[in-house]
């Protein structure tokens, strides 16, 4: 692999699992507030 | 709305940094592309410190106050310093390859401390599996992620101490902060990521702390129904 292919591997993973991290705590924090709305209902 | 505002700002800084990293500076003299790796390599290796920092001190201070605020920004820290930390190690590996010839070196002291981190943090998330009690949940955290802290200046002074394939530090060197042994566009394109991605750092533990604060608010809802439901049970009998 050139040099080129270990800087798009390295930056793919880090921003892709940064992103992909970001976008998985939204959800999670959706579903907490909306159980949360559940609860005090 | 701020925490919005936050999250766009750490989009865009990430975003610019990264052009900046890639297109805008010149490949190194002697390591060639590889060492664009370098910028975001350190801004993850310095907020996984950060955020295990974080957790060190989130546990002690529920220690001593006894308030599940600091256990929820432990764990937070704890959760987001191991991502920051698995990143920093797969940069370490991706640079590593072209520039030593190894992914991987078991007799480095940096590489293995820092395997050794990871693992450490884990553990904490794993201990925090083992109990339903949220205060002796965050007892056992709380302990783990302080002796787990340790380890963090034996990480950082590790290419001090001991001799190995790694470099010793380039810019958090005490002798070296004012004066950077790198050219000043290199020098650049790292700040810039170290603050783009301590913003988004920044970002994602607001939002995993208020995830921690409603995941505890539940879990006393859910206690106090069960406590009522054994109430109600022993009052029917």
């Amino acid at each position: 692999m050139s040099d080129a292919g270990f800087v798009i591997a390295a930056y793919g993973v880090i921003l892709g699992g940064l992103a992909a991290y970001a976008l998985l705590l939204g959800r999670r924090l959706r579903r907490a507030r909306e159980r949360a709305r559940d609860d005090e209902r | 709305m701020a925490t919005r505002i936050l999250g766009w700002a750490a989009v865009a800084a990430v975003a610019a940094a990264t052009g900046f990293g890639l297109f805008v500076v010149p490949p190194d003299a002697n390591q060639g592309d590889a060492q664009r790796i370098m910028y975001p390599h350190v801004a993850s290796a310095w907020l996984g410190y950060l955020s295990f920092a974080v957790t060190a001190v989130g546990g002690l201070l529920w220690l001593v106050r006894r308030d599940l605020r600091f256990d929820a920004a432990a764990h937070a820290g704890a959760e987001i310093g191991v991502m920051f930390t698995a990143f920093a190690i797969w940069g370490g590996m991706m640079w590593g390859r072209p520039v030593w010839g190894v992914f991987w070196q078991w007799e480095d002291p940096r590489l293995t401390t820092t395997a050794l981190l990871l693992a450490l943090y884990v553990g904490y998330l794993l201990v925090r599996r083992l109990t339903d009690d949220p205060l002796r949940r965050a007892t056992r955290a709380a302990v783990v992620g302080l002796v787990a802290a340790v380890d963090i200046p034996i990480v950082h002074f590790s290419v001090i101490w001991w001799r190995g394939l790694h470099q010793p530090p380039t810019f958090l060197a005490p002798d070296r902060v004012f004066d950077p042994p790198a050219p000043g566009q290199f020098v650049a394109a790292l700040v810039g990521m170290l603050v783009a991605f301590t913003l988004a750092w920044a970002y994602l533990m607001v939002r995993r702390y208020e995830l921690a604060r409603l995941e505890q608010r539940r879990e006393e809802e859910v206690r106090r129904e069960r406590v009522a439901a054994v109430r109600g049970e022993a009052l029917a009998r």
